[in-house]
């Protein structure tokens, strides 16, 4: 299995705190993989480090690399905004743009690149918003506002709008956390059909949810890597004492 | 403790007739506030009454005043105060909101939060001190290098014509500009701090640089707060007396050229309310205050709506 995005020696430190620390791993290519452990052990502070988010961050320091398709992202020659635009990111809590209507919405990271003609930008929607299962549900009403959707729905339309890049790499911060039951399956499902184009990388405290989605998980604790490889594996016969405590919940 | 003593020790401690009392009192203030408004409103209506009287329509539609042979066509002083404080805005706006997103979002963490304390203390400047500084300070400079500057470039315009007198519409609308900046750059800043992290980090996550950001997630979400700030300033800058009086040369007179001298509601009310010896010119000077109070009160209570439409999503939509 290629890999796509490979960790290497990466520290983060935001001001005297040790948020990360020695991590090294690889994230293969058209697959999905799961990063847990419990609250604060750093699972979020990895993923920001993978699209440069904590560049927004003042008191954030990161050291080691990360190297995206064999080139380190953190390089001084790096750009980090044609970074980000290779590795796309969901957030915990759906976050669409309020003042702007669905199709917006969807098209608004797209535009970004230049200017972009009525049906390019229509096809774009269609297809982006197709891949999430939305777009039967919204396209009557596509001018629509985006707040007026679900909680699910806005989920989706927002990795719709990450999708519309056409990103390599897809970060997701507890993507369902915030959803009901029905509205996580689906997210589910489609983390599952988005891996034939993308390599996915997802937070997720819920077992059973990494258990389902994954092919491979990272178990972390307290800002280090503890284990990672195989999902089966993981969850059947880890390496380690401490993560086969975590899975059956003995702590976290 | 049980329910009994906490109920018996929660009465010694605030005391009923305390709390009773102390209620009392913040009802008695919080109507006396509404009783004021609603008299001065009344009181006002009440002495206008003759001036609409004796005037009716024409108060608003003529534009001779002349106090002695009791001739009051107001349109004068409100086309001075409308255009005069719609320009000022109109100079003032892109200024502000520029300041605010510099201090907000681009200047380190220190510098934007000393920019934003010398901000709040402009606003805090007597008016007075900025008039003072108008009339002796910017007038001059105004008569001798920007007017003729405007005249000979510009002088083909009907905006810029006629001679320079340094006191002028133009003079009041820099002043009120100068004036107003510092309210709106405050009051877009509180917008734009209300900002969710989420909406800036999504724009971020697509590739935005820090200006698409800005265009994309902050100017947007705080689109109808911005415009409160701005209509919060129209009602500043209309109902400005003293700088206004100041620099504006006082001369009833409608005129296309902002280099001629021009007058508003408020400083006619300001320079003719002691000389206002018979009942119908008082009267009239009412009126026109009336016709300022309602302006500035509907200004004031949009303003109010759009920025509170602005906060309340921001506190019900968490971080
Ligand atoms: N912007 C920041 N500034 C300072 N410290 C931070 C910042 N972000 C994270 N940290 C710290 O880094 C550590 C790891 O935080 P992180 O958010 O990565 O945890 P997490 O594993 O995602 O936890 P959770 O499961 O609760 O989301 C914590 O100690 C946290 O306090
Ligand atoms: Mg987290």
């Amino acid at each position: 299995m290629q890999n796509k995005v490979k960790l290497e020696q990466l520290n983060v430190h935001f001001g005297a705190t040790h948020a990360v620390k020695d991590v090294s791993m690889d994230f293969f290519e058209n697959s999905v993989t799961a990063i847990i452990g419990p609250s604060g052990c750093g699972k979020s502070t990895v993923l920001r480090a993978i699209n440069r988010m904590h560049d927004l961050v003042p008191s954030a320091r990161v050291t080691g690399r990360i190297l995206l398709d064999d080139k380190d992202i953190y390089d001084k020659v790096a750009d980090p905004v044609s970074i980000r635009r290779r590795v796309g990111m969901v957030f915990q809590k759906p976050n669409p743009f309020p003042a702007m209507s669905i199709y917006d919405n969807v098209i608004a990271g797209y535009k970004l690149n230049g200017r972009v003609n009525r049906s390019e930008a229509d096809e774009v929607v269609e297809s982006s918003l197709k891949r999430v299962a939305l777009w039967d549900e919204v396209k009557d009403r596509l001018k629509g506002n985006s707040m007026e959707l679900s909680g699910g729905q806005q989920q989706r339309l927002c990795i719709a709008r990450t999708i519309a890049v056409k990103p390599e790499v897809i970060l997701m911060d507890e993507p369902a956390s915030a959803l009901d039951p029905i509205s996580t399956l689906k997210i589910e499902e489609l983390i599952e059909e988005l891996k034939e184009k993308y390599t996915i990388i997802i937070v997720t405290h819920n077992m059973q949810q990494a258990a389902r989605v994954s092919d491979h998980t990272a178990f972390f604790y307290l800002g280090e890597l503890v284990e990672a490889g195989e999902t089966r594996k993981i969850f059947t016969t880890p390496d380690k004492k401490q993560t086969e405590d975590y899975i059956t919940g003995r702590f976290g | 403790m049980s329910q009994a003593a906490i109920t018996s020790r929660w009465k010694i401690k605030t005391g009923l007739n305390g709390d009773f009392i102390f209620k009392g009192i913040t009802v008695l203030f919080a109507f006396s506030i509404l009783v004021i408004l609603f008299l001065m409103i009344y009181e006002m209506v009440e002495q206008s009454l003759p001036s609409m009287a004796k005037s009716g329509w024409r108060f608003i539609t003529d534009q001779n005043w002349d106090a002695v042979q009791e001739e009051f066509g107001a349109l004068p002083y409100i086309y001075g105060s409308v255009v005069s404080s719609i320009l000022a805005l109109a100079l003032a706006t892109p200024l502000s909101v520029g300041s605010a997103i510099f201090i907000t979002e681009i200047a380190p963490k220190r510098l934007g939060a000393v920019m934003a304390s010398l901000v709040e203390l402009l606003a805090a400047i007597p008016s007075v001190i900025y008039g003072l500084w108008g009339v002796l300070v910017m007038a001059p400079w105004l008569q001798s290098t920007v007017q003729p500057f405007l005249i000979d470039h510009f002088g083909f315009l009907p905006f810029f014509q006629g001679a320079p007198y340094g006191v002028s519409m133009l003079a009041a609308i820099f002043i009120l500009m100068i004036m107003v900046v510092p309210i709106i750059t405050s009051i877009s800043r509180e917008v734009l701090l209300a900002v969710p992290r989420s909406q800036k980090e999504a724009a971020i996550a697509l590739g935005a640089t820090r200006w698409e950001m800005i265009r994309m997630a902050v100017l947007p979400y705080g689109r109808s707060g911005i415009l409160g700030a701005v209509i919060l300033g129209m009602g500043r800058a209309i109902g400005e007396t003293m700088a206004v009086t100041m620099v504006i040369g006082n001369t009833p007179q409608i005129s296309l050229s902002l280099l001629s001298p021009a007058y508003t509601m408020p400083s006619v009310i300001a320079n003719e309310f002691a000389e206002a010896t018979s009942k119908i010119h008082s009267s009239a000077l009412m009126e026109i205050g009336l016709i300022l109070l309602v302006v500035t009160l509907i200004i004031n209570a949009m303003a109010r709506l759009l920025i509170w439409s602005v906060t309340r999503r921001q506190s019900g939509g968490g971080r």
